[in-house]
Parts: C-alpha cells; structure tokens; sequence
C-alpha cells in the first residue's frame, strides 16, 4: 500500500503543528486528543505497516517520497524502507511512545506549558520515525538531529530555571561531537560506495570489494556518532543531566527511544561492521566498560532518577557488547525488552515523585509499598525483569548477551563475559537498593512530603500496568531468531549445551546474590550499607563524583577553548594584530602627512628661504645637467 | 670686463641685495621695497639681453613686466595695510594664518 | 515584456523609483516608505518571473543586453543572468522588500535620504551580479561602497564614524588592487587580440603565463578575500556590523558579504585557473582557519551583533572551502550557503533590531527569559538560530552539508595518492558544526532562557511582535525551510554554470579550456 510509511511519518507530525499552533487556544481536551490520538494512529498504522510486511513474506517494503537533490550523477532522494528490523524499532517507538503520551496526560496536568509539551513530544515521534525508517544515512541523519533538537527542547522544557536549560545545552553539543564523527563516517562511505542508501551500502560491503581500511574507519566513525546518541563513553555526560526534563520525557526520549538509535544504527549497518572486525571489537570493549562504570555509578546515586540513567546507560553498554560480538539480533532483542522494563521504571518513579510532590531523593523515602500499591507493584515487576530474574524479560535478553559475550565466534572473549557478569550482579544489588530504600522499609519522608502521598490517576497507572506486563512477558516474543533472515546470529564456539545451560544458571545466581545482598545491605535505611562504605571511603567518593569525567572535559576542553578563543584569537588576534597592524597602518599615514604638513608654516620668512633653496637647486642641476 | 658684462653684474647684484633683504628684514613694508628691488634687477638683465641679442620682444616684455610690477605693487600695498590694521605690527612672524 | 528587457528594468527600477522618491515632501515619511515598498516589491516580482523563465541546463548566459558603452575602449554595458548570479539576485530582490519594511520605525531621520540610499545600494549590489562586462562590473564594485558608508555613517551608532571609515577605506584598498590588475588584463587583450575589450567572455579565452595569472589573482583575491571576508582581512567587520543601523547590517550581511564570494566564483578562478589551483591550499586553509577562528571569537562576544558577525565569518568560511574544493557538490554547496547565509545572517540581524527598537542594548548580560517575555520573538529566534547551527530541515544544512561532502569527496583521492592535507582540512571542517553549536546555543540560552529580564522592561511595555515583523519573519522563515527541504528545484538552475565553472578550473595545466 503505497504511502503507508509517510503517513505514519506523518501523524505526529500533523500533531506537532496542531498543537504547537492551536493548543493553546482550544485547551487540554484539544490538546490530549491530538497529542494522543495521533501517536495511538501511528501506532494502529505501524502495526498495519508490519502486517503487510509479513504478508509479503518479509520483503522490504520501499516507498520513494522525493528527490531531494541531485548533484552531477548523485542523486539523494527521501525515502522509507521497511524491513523486519525497521518494523520492530517503529513499533516499538509508536507503542511505548503513544503509552508514554497517555501517561502524560496526569503527570503534566496543570502545567502551563501543556501544549508546548505534547507539541514537542510529537515532533519526537517524528523524528524518531525518520530515523528508524529512512531507507538512506542522510534521511536517518535528518531524523538523527531531530530527535537531539526534541531532546535539547524537552530537557530545557521549563527554562526558567538555568541548570535545566544549561542540561538541554550540554545534551546538544555532547550529540554534536558525535555527529561530526557520523558525518564524516557518512562521507566516507559515500566516497566509497557511490550512495547513501544503507540497503545498498550493506550489500556493497558484503561483496568484499571495499578496502577493509574503509570499513574500519567507517565503522569507528559511525560509532562515535552512536556513542554520542546512546550515551557511551567517552560522550556520556549528557544523558544523567537530561535527567532535569520532565520524567515521562525521560522515559521516552533517555530510556526506551532516542538513546537506542545507536543501537539502531549499528545493528541497521551490520554489512559494515561485519567487514570491520576491528571496528566491532572497539565497540565491545567500549561497551561493556561503559555498562561496568555505570553501573559502578548507579550504586551510589541518591536521585531516584539518576540511579535509572545510569542504569539506562549501563543497559545500553550491555547492547553494544552484543552489536560488537556480531549478535546484532540479540542487541536488538535486548533494546526491545529494556524499552518496556525501563520506560516502566521511569514512568513509576515519575509517578512516586508525583506522588511525594517533587521529591527524588531516596534518602527521604521509604515505605511506599502500601500507599502507592499500583506503583509498587508494577515497580518491583519491572526491577525483577531488569535484574534478570527468569522468567521475566531481562533474563532472557541479558542472558543471550552474556552467552554471546563468551561464546561468540566474532569476539567473544572471557573478559568481556567476566565484567558483562559483573556488571549483571551490580545492577542486580543498585537495582534492588532502590525498591528497597524507595518502597520498603520505614519511613524516612519529610512529615510534609508523608501526609500527602497519594496514587497516581488511572491515566498513569494504567500505563504502568500495561509495561510492566510487557515486562513480563516480551522475553518470549523470539526476536533474535525473528530477526535472523537480516541479521544472522554469531557462530558460537562452544557447542556444548553444557556449558550454556552453567552460563544461564550462573546469571541466574548472581540475580538472586543481587536481590539477597541489596536486601540484607538496604534493609535498615541503608545502615549496613553505609557502614560499608566508611570503609571505603575513597571509593566512595570516586563513585559518587562519577570519576569527575564532567570536571575532565571543563578542564581539559572547554576552558582551554574559551580561554584560547579570548585570548589568542580576541586578544592577540584581533585586537593586537589585525586592528593594531590597521591602526599602525593609519597612523603612519597620520604622521607622514603630519610630517610634510610641516613645509606649511605660515611664516613668510619660512618660504622666502625655501625659495631661495629651490631657486639655488634648480640652477645648479641647470648648470651640470643641461 | 665690457658694458654688458658690467650691467650684468649690476643687475646680479640689485636681484641678490633684495633677496638677502626679503629674507633679512623683519618689515612687511620693507620686504616689499626689496622684492621691488629683486624685480628691478630682473628687469635690468632683462634690458641687457634685449640689446644684447637684438629682439625686439624684449623690450615689449620690459613694458609689461613694468605694468605688472605696478599692478602688484597697488594691489600688494593695500592688502597689507589692511593685513596690518587688523594684526596691528609690521613683523611678518605674528602672521602664521597660512599654517597647515 | 521580453525578458531581457525584464532584466534591465530590474536593474534599473531602484534608480527609477529613487528619482520618484525625490519629488515626495520630506515630511511624508509614510508616502516614501510606501513608494520604497512598491518600487522593491515589483522589483522581487520581476526577479521571481525571470527566475522561473530562466532555463535549467544550458550554459552560457541568458535574458542578455549588450550595448557598446566606451566603445574606444572596449567597454559594452553587458548584463544577463546565469547559473552563478541566479540565485543571488533572487535574494538581493527578496531582502530588499524585508530591509524596507523592518526599517519602518527604527529610521526616523532624513527618511528620504535613507530611501534614496536603499535604492542606490540595490541598483548597485544587483549590478554587480549581472555585470558581464569587467569595467562594468568595477564601476558598479566600487559604487556600492557609497551608500553603504553613508548609511552607516549617518544612521549609524556610536562609533560609526570610526567604524564606516574601516569599512570603506579597507574596501577600497582592496579595489585599487584589482583595478590594476583590471587596467593589465584590459592591455593584455589589447595586445593579444588587437582590439581591446573588458567582456569577461573574451577574457576568458586569455592566455596568460602562469606567473602572471598569480599575480594577478593576487590583485583580485586581495579584494574579494576582504569582502568575504577571509581571515585575517575581516576585522572592519564587526566594527561595521555594530555600528550600522538595523537595515544597514541587514543588508551587509545578507547581500554585501557576497559580494566577495561571487567574485571568486564568477571571476578569481575562472580567470586565472591555474593560479587557482596553486592557490588552492592557502585558500582552503583560510577558509577553515575562518570557520573556526570565527566560531571561537563568537564565543566570547558578550554584544549580541558582535556574535553574530562573527558567525558570518565563520559561515562563509564553509563557502570558500566549497568553492576551493572544485567538487560539483562543494560548489553547488557553497552557492546554496550563499543564500542561506544571506537569510539566516539577516534575519538574525532583523531580530536583533527589533529586540534592540525595544531595549536600547545590545548587552547579552542584560537579557534572559526572553522565551517568557517575548513567546512569539523567541519562537523565531529559536528557529533562525536552529538554521545558524545547521539543522537538517533548514538551508543552513542544506548548504554545510553539500560544502562538506564536496570538500571530503575531493579530498579523499588526494589522501589515496598520499595528499592528505586536505582531508585534514575538510574533517576540522567538520568540527565546525560542534563549535557553531557551542557559540549559538549560548547566545540561545543567555537570551531566552532563566530569569526574564530586559533593559527598560516597566511591567506590559514590552510588546512582542507586530503584525508587520510577523510577516517579514515568515517570509525568511519559510523561504530558509524551502530550501532546507526542497533543494532540488534550486540546485536544477544552477547546475551547469557550476558544472561549467568546475571544469574550467579543473582543466590541467595550459589545456584549451572550455
């Protein structure tokens, strides 16, 4: 059905300009029903989108909207490609987004930038739909900045205050780095292959005739542009700052869409990455150090809200270990099932600082579990499903990463299954930690804070219900096998079913370890806990500074170049060299005139001598030369 | 040395003695008379070479350059009495208007 | 009408309505703003019509007139359109309108005379472009500076006598240069063909030695390298920026500054092609020295024009990288940042002169919040700023992008042989877009975002937009997103002067060229 894939593309867009224009005018009645019908639309179109795909037996489905410019014979045109992987990540992107919408509708209630919200949310889902669809690099790169311009927009999105308008600066030029490195990976492929149309390119690397030089260098350079989106070391400063938006924003935009572009992409240019197995191994080294040293973080983190982006970014790591062992359909797999655990997580402490009225730091929480009941549940079903517990989503999907992590035929190696396991035990104990000091326990709210705790409106616990259902049971949707016929699975070095079966039953342990020993740790307060870390105070202290990576770039970046661009360019620059070399120009020619003008003395006797002179001078050349 | 020779000098002389003159005196009326006496020199020489050399537009440009010396002179004395009226001395250093 | 004589009256309708203009009373200043309106409204109407006629695909000139002038010299008054001054005529038509009318009520002086300036400047900038004739092309060179100094010399701030005088007398420097390379070229001809001319056409077929084609570039890049401007010949910039008023900057900006990269383009390296290509790395290195020499000085700027200005110097570096790439993609690249360089500068400069109509400062320190104070202004603002930064959807990345791809598909060849300095170039150029980030969205947040606060803000005397800035907004707004998302149309026009253009240069050394 042709148009199918524009229109979905379409709908958000259609609401960002309803309401963005007309929102504040017709009120939040207008407002919810554009801002939510039209994303629940694209939703119902994507899931028509994937029947038709499957029908069609799995083909592609190409759909050609316009040229967008043609230079000499290179022809860029805007068009949407729709295989198996692009069908997941739409869905994905349209089902979450449009339940994250409806959550919004309660958590946003009263404020005065309702309109402005919902507009921006749904220029998100617009972007978001480029990227995930666009059939070339240029269109996904549209959809790339997009959705960092939605993010710079909804992170700043109460701007009076200047931290968080700082937080939405830093969120866009962190991306920016990355995107210099995407651009030049995008010109690089471009030179070597002819077009941007990733389809193409895939098949065009698969053929083994690229230089492997170049798809190395490619395949680093679109990383470091992913590194930027997803929030990987070294460009992960951005996301525990985007933290200041409003949380549904977080739940959408940092946890289960726009940080897993990256992911996206990489999976999205496997043609490449598999000719590039030096670029692949980067990515799993950078990957699993990112998840190890996140989730280092997450275990010290006071902010409710923190703890979950450090956690994001650590999932993420997890995500990029798979990509950087060839198991690109278990990344996938992985992002799928964290979209639903992580948004759940987001949206419920979203809905316990609505209920204790602002309040996000855990250290004056405790004991919410009977009060905020709905919230409660659905939470500890989504920490279970994070930390792995069987049979719950995360199990499965972290599970497969850590077989392949050691297993796989393209990279797997012990060191990468040691601290990806490590890893998994830490985010079992940080994520328990928090159940433990938000939820359990007694009380230990501000008096003020306690006695308005209340549920949150159906409008947002319905939502938490529903994802942490899906928490529940997406870990039996067989992605990696669905996505096999595009993405092939690694081969695996050791056959044994043995050794698979101790894999899974180790990850298993170590997820209850992580529940037993957060529970015996957090159980007074977080006294035990604490009594620990006396012990280890300098740990402490680097983990709570979050190894001072933020106070590394001031120092090492961005004071050198404010300095550098005053003094030099300014000061030396301009100002001493270029306008003092004019200006000396200028008053030489000042002085000479000055110095000339001296012949002019006004004074008679003056020029009777200076007549004389002449006079004696032009008789004398007379006299020798004529 | 001959007649020629002779006025020649003469006419050398009146034209240096107002020279050394203008630049001399420190009197507006005075410098005049010298620069009359620097032209009467010219005009001497200017006579010589006209019998000299027998050209008869010499001395057709001895009237003229006598009617111009004239005109000067009647245009020059009156500027500077004027100049004077208003400047109140004689001495040609206390006017520098021309400076620049 | 035929549209050649379309072309001429296009040129020549700014001088017809100035001459109106001076019949009007002087104390009618609402009759000469709206005589001013209509003569540059037809004006776009006219380009907007000869731009559709004009033909994709065919080289050479189009809608030509060519009358001999001083014939004893050789000298024609020779116009006509083709793909390099298409586009920029189109926008020098379009801002005209918009320069007018947001002048309506920040000029309030001797509102005749400033008309009258408009109008000559245009006539002059539009001659410039058309201008087929190289002493044609000089006389109307050099009689842009007039107006421009008049402006800012009389309407201007409070430096703007020091400021003006920059401007003009480092122009001019640059022009007595080119004028003698101009006067040689002319002999050159002379004595080569036997009859003299200043058509560049027949320039053109020249054969010069290649010693003499450097010196001689040297004479005119001087010129035109000043009035990009290039690094480090751009310091009378800012200063002049600064001090002109509003409609002054606007047109600086927006038009001016392409002065000098449609010099290049149309006669700098097609002239003397082999001096081109020698020159090419020095030139290159300029052009990124400038993208983040200027991006670095915007930075630390704390007037908001000043940012501003230095951000035209860092945009235009993107230009020059592109056309001294010699790749059909730079070149196409670096005509559409032309343009969009020319909307997004002036529009930005527009805005600031609305805020400053209001406030009376242009001290970044003194504002914040704007985004509450002013919703409708900060909308736009946020919008051209998204346009500086090179937001995909928006001609800013239209252009960059084009400019960069070019610049790495030239490069990459030369870094296989083992040339790799220019991809070196061209990967800092990258960089760029980060820095251009980094000085915009600070401008962005310490204007619109955190407190509100304004100079002379009594509570409701700030007013946000009027209807008549709306509508000058929309009117760049919505051309700078045209062209961000439907480049094609444009690039169609364009293409085989730049594809003409290309090989010219690119021709080896001492070839017939084309």
């Amino acid at each position: 059905m042709n148009g199918m894939l524009t229109l979905l593309v379409l709908l958000p867009l259609a609401g960002f300009f309803l309401n963005g224009l007309l929102g504040r005018r017709f009120g939040p009645v207008f407002v919810n029903g554009v801002g939510v019908g039209l994303p629940l639309l694209a939703f119902l179109t994507a899931l028509w989108a994937w029947r038709t795909l499957e029908t069609g037996g799995g083909v592609p489905i190409i759909e050609t909207v316009f040229t967008w410019a043609v230079v000499g014979e290179h022809v860029f045109e805007v068009s949407f490609y729709l295989d198996r992987l692009s069908a997941v990540m739409a869905l994905i992107v349209t089902g979450v987004g449009a339940l994250i919408h409806i959550y919004s509708i309660g958590y946003m209630k009263g404020d005065e930038g309702y309109a402005r919200y919902f507009a921006y949310l749904n220029l998100f889902l617009f972007f978001m739909l480029l990227l995930v669809l666009g059939r070339s690099l240029l269109v996904l790169f549209v959809g790339w900045e997009g959705v960092g311009l939605a993010s710079y927009l909804l992170i700043g999105f109460w701007f009076q205050d200047v931290t968080k308008a700082r937080a939405g600066r830093k969120a866009f030029i962190t991306n920016r780095v990355g995107d210099a490195g995407f651009l030049l990976g995008m010109f690089l492929i471009f030179t070597a292959v002819g077009t941007l149309e990733m389809d193409r390119i895939n098949e065009a690397f698969a053929t083994g005739l690229i230089p492997a030089g170049v798809a190395t260098a490619a395949g680093i350079l679109l990383f470091i542009g992913a590194t930027g989106k997803s929030a990987q070391i070294p460009l992960h400063v951005w996301l525990p700052d985007a933290m200041a938006g409003p949380t549904p924003v977080s739940a959408l935009i940092h946890a289960a869409t726009m940080v897993t572009a990256g992911v996206y992409l990489v999976a999205r240019m496997s043609g490449v990455y598999l000719e590039a197995p030096a670029a692949s191994t980067l990515i799993a080294a950078i990957g699993v150090l990112t998840a190890f040293l996140a989730a280092t973080i997450a275990l010290v983190q006071t902010d409710i809200k923190k703890v979950l982006a450090y956690s994001t970014i650590s999932q993420l790591g997890f995500m990029f270990l798979a990509l950087g062992v060839g198991a690109y359909g278990v990344a996938v797999f992985h992002l799928f099932t964290h979209a639903f655990f992580k948004a759940a997580l987001f949206l419920g402490a979203g809905s316990v600082i609505h209920a204790l009225n602002g309040e996000q730091d855990i250290r004056r929480m405790g004991g919410l579990a009977r009060r905020i009941p709905w919230t409660f549940g659905t939470f500890a079903v989504a920490t279970a499903a994070i930390a792995g517990l069987p049979p719950l989503a995360g199990f499965f999907s972290k599970d497969a990463i850590l077989w392949f992590a050691l297993a796989s035929g393209e990279g797997g190696a012990i060191w990468l299954w040691v601290l990806g396991s490590l890893t998994a035990l830490m985010t079992a104990v940080y994520m328990f930690r928090l159940l433990w000091l938000v939820f359990l326990g007694r009380s230990r709210m501000q008096p003020e804070t306690e006695r308005h705790v209340h549920e949150s409106p159906v409008t947002m616990t319905a939502v938490l219900v529903v994802l942490a259902f899906f928490s529940m049971i997406a870990g039996g949707f067989a992605l990696p096998q669905y996505l096999e016929p595009l993405l092939a699975l690694p081969e695996v070095r050791f056959h044994s079913a043995l050794v698979h079966w101790a894999q899974i039953g180790f990850a298993v342990l170590l997820a209850v370890l992580g529940l037993v020993g957060a529970g015996w740790l957090y159980r007074d307060g977080g006294k035990p806990a604490d009594q620990l870390w006396l012990r280890f105070r300098s740990l402490y202290r680097l983990l709570d500074g979050k190894y001072f990576v933020d106070e590394l770039y001031e120092r090492l970046l961005q004071r050198p170049w404010r300095w550098f661009s005053d003094r030099v360019f300014l000061r030396l620059g301009d100002r001493m060299l270029l306008d003092g070399s004019l200006h000396g120009l200028a008053a030489l020619a000042r002085l000479s005139a000055a110095a000339f003008a001296r012949v002019q003395s006004g004074s008679l006797h003056w020029y009777a001598w200076m007549t004389l002179f002449g006079l004696v001078a032009v008789l004398i050349w007379v006299w020798r030369y004529v | 040395m001959d007649n020629a020779h002779l006025l020649l000098a003469v006419s050398g002389t009146l034209f240096t003695l107002g020279l050394v003159g203008v630049i001399v005196r420190r009197n507006l009326l005075v410098m005049l008379m010298f620069l009359e006496l620097m032209l009467n020199g010219v005009l001497l020489s200017l006579a010589v070479f006209t019998q000299l050399l027998g050209v008869e537009a010499g001395a057709v440009l001895m009237l003229l350059v006598f009617t111009v010396a004239a005109a000067e002179i009647a245009i020059a004395v009156p500027i500077l009495l004027l100049l004077v009226r208003a400047g109140h001395t004689l001495d040609p250093g206390a006017y520098g208007g021309l400076k620049g | 009408m035929s549209e050649a004589n379309a072309l001429n009256l296009l040129l020549f309708l700014p001088v017809i309505g100035g001459a109106l203009l001076l019949l009007l009373p002087e104390r009618r200043p609402d009759l000469v703003r709206g005589l001013s309106m209509l003569v540059l409204t037809a004006q776009l109407a006219l380009a907007v019509w000869l731009y559709v006629q004009f033909e994709a695909g065919v080289s050479g000139l189009q809608f030509e007139t060519r009358i001999p002038w001083i014939a004893a010299w050789g000298v024609h008054y020779h116009i006509g359109l083709d793909g390099l001054n298409l586009l920029l005529v189109l926008l020098t038509a379009f801002l005209g309108p918009l320069v007018v009318a947001g002048a309506f009520t920040s000029i309030t002086r001797d509102v005749k005379l400033f008309h009258g300036m408009v109008l000559f400047l245009q006539f002059t900038m539009l001659g410039t472009f058309l201008a087929q004739d190289l002493f044609l092309f000089y006389v109307f060179w050099e009689a842009m500076l007039i107006p421009m100094f008049l402006i800012i010399g009389i309407w201007g701030g409070e430096r703007r006598i020091y400021a003006t005088l920059k401007f003009f007398l480092y122009t001019a420097f640059g022009s007595i240069l080119m004028l003698a390379a101009v006067v040689y070229l002319a002999f050159t001809v002379l004595s080569q063909d036997g009859a003299p001319s200043f058509a560049i056409a027949d320039l053109h077929l020249l054969e010069l030695a290649v010693p003499v084609q450097v010196l001689l570039l040297a004479g005119f890049a001087l010129s035109f390298a000043i009035k990009v401007p290039m690094v480090p010949l751009h310091t009378w910039l800012p200063d002049a920026h600064v001090e002109a008023p509003t409609a002054g900057s606007v047109i600086l900006a927006g038009v001016l500054l392409k002065m000098g990269t449609y010099g290049f383009l149309k006669l700098g390296f097609p002239l003397f092609p082999d001096a081109a290509q020698l020159a090419t790395p020095l030139i290159m290195t300029l052009a990124v020295v400038s993208i983040v020499y200027g991006a670095g000085l915007a930075l630390v700027q704390d007037d908001i024009k000043k940012i501003i200005a230095y951000s035209s110097v860092s945009h235009l570096g993107y230009v020059m990288l592109g056309l001294t790439s010699f790749s059909l993609l730079g070149v196409q690249g670096a005509i559409i940042q032309m343009v969009s360089h020319g909307l997004v500068a002036g529009g930005l400069f527009l805005m600031v002169g609305m805020i400053y109509e209001r406030c009376h400062s242009r001290d970044l320190a003194a504002y914040g919040g704007l985004a509450k104070l002013l919703p409708a202004y900060s909308v736009f603002f946020m919008l051209l700023t998204l346009a500086a930064i090179g937001l995909p959807t928006t001609s800013g990345f239209t252009g960059e992008f084009l400019v960069l791809l070019g610049a790495f598909h030239a490069a990459w060849p030369l870094h296989e042989q083992g040339v790799t300095y220019p991809l070196a170039l061209a990967s800092v150029a990258v960089l760029g877009i980060v820095l251009g980030a980094l000085y915009m969205l600070r401008l962005a947040r310490r204007l619109l975002f955190g407190e509100p606060r304004a100079p002379e803000v009594e509570a409701g005397r700030l007013r946000d937009l009027s209807p008549r800035e709306v509508s000058i907004l929309i009117a760049l707004v919505a051309a700078i997103f045209y062209i961000g998302l439907f480049p094609d149309p444009f690039l169609q026009k364009t293409e085989q002067a730049a594809i003409d253009y290309q090989e010219r240069v690119l021709a080896p050394v001492g070839e017939d060229r084309p």
